[in-house]
């Protein structure tokens, strides 16, 4: 026998034996559409736990991504001021944080397709558990014990097949969540533990980091001077040592310095 | 006829697109059996991409039987053996 015809023979038994049945026919309905109920509420739990699950995805690749860019930052600066084994230190982190995000982002899409799914799961067994509602009625309110039985296991048999299939897509997505959790948690728990971030961190313990920051601001003590000295930048040196004393006022009187150099300008022009 | 996939929902699948449906069923059937999970997943694509391009979603309200299932796309050779499995119709 075909595979096809294997696994439909062996799910449809299965379904089928997962249902109620009660002695007399119209409990068997009851039983059912209560049955039903309850799943359309589990698989509508299920729906939101993969959106938690999703969005926890998100935020964690947003923060990677933010380590990133501040990783890249600090590479365009490191080459800055010549230095390149900076530069290739945080460019080794941000290329294992890509890493990360990368797999984050496989995951994300695994989610999304497990929620859009499971949503479309849920409409299915709306529509359907509506439909049976309205049948169980029809169906008592005609009641004859031969027609009836048979009508109630047509409408049955239907909505057993649906319940399994909803029933799996539920556990499927449960199992899948299950694992992204984990994953999540343990991300989470580096992030917490900055053995992620701490590259990227201001004032981290990590040595390279500190030394980018003494640098940087290094850097940014001579720029400003040079900017105070009227000067465009510092790569100048012998202009800036060449500019006349204003230099040193200014330097003591900063929120002057606009006007006090100004002035200056105006004075020799 | 009607086919569903598992997680998925039914299809309407006109009777003229099934022989094609067979022999995809047989390549599926046979990578099953030899354990190869790679053409298995090629054939199971094949498989399901056939039914939903020969088919129709079926009206989501009714409450009729499908005369065939199928596995879920995301399936794996392991998952199709326990569905299989579970019924005692393979022995051993």
């Amino acid at each position: 026998m075909s595979l096809m015809k294997r696994i439909s023979l062996i799910f449809r038994s299965k379904a089928n034996k997962a249902l109620d049945r009660a002695e007399d026919p119209r409990e068997t309905l009851d039983y059912s559409y209560q049955r039903q109920l309850d799943l359309l509420s589990k698989v509508r739990r299920g729906v939101a736990d993969v959106a938690t699950s999703r969005k926890r995805v998100e935020l964690q690749v947003t923060q990677l991504e933010q380590s990133a860019a501040k990783l890249q930052g600090q590479a365009e600066k490191s080459l800055q001021m010549n230095r390149e084994d900076l530069a290739r230190e945080a460019l080794t982190r941000k290329s294992a944080l890509a890493t990360q995000i990368a797999d984050l982002k496989t995951q994300h899409a695994q989610l999304l397709g497990e929620e859009e799914k499971l949503t479309l799961a849920q409409q299915r067994l709306q529509a359907k558990v509506e439909s049976f509602r309205t049948r169980k009625e029809t169906i008592k309110a005609t009641y004859t014990a031969a027609e009836a039985q048979t009508r109630i296991n047509e409408a049955m048999s239907g909505i057993g097949e649906e319940m399994g299939d909803v029933g799996l897509a539920i556990q499927r997505a449960e199992d899948k969540t299950a694992q992204m959790q984990a994953r999540a948690g343990a991300i989470d728990e580096l992030i917490a533990s900055g053995a992620l971030d701490d590259a990227s961190a201001i004032n981290s313990g990590d040595d390279i980091t500190r030394e980018l920051e003494s640098m940087s601001s290094q850097a940014d003590v001579e720029a400003e001077l040079a900017r105070l000295k009227g000067l465009s930048a510092p790569e100048q040196p012998e202009a800036i040592e060449a500019a006349p004393d204003p230099g040193e006022i200014l330097a003591g009187e900063p929120e002057k310095q606009e006007t006090v150099s100004d002035s200056g300008k105006d004075g020799q022009s | 006829m009607i086919i569903r996939i598992l997680t998925e929902g039914q299809y309407d699948v006109a009777d003229h697109a099934l022989d094609r449906l067979n022999e995809l069923d047989a390549t599926l059937e046979a990578a099953v059996e030899a354990g190869d999970e790679a053409s298995f997943a090629t054939a199971l694509a094949a498989l399901l991409d056939g039914v939903r391009t020969a088919g129709v979603a079926h009206p989501a309200d009714s409450l009729d039987e499908s005369d065939l299932i199928l596995p879920p796309s995301d399936a794996t050779i392991e998952q199709v053996r326990e569905m299989l499995n579970d019924d005692g119709l393979i022995p051993g």
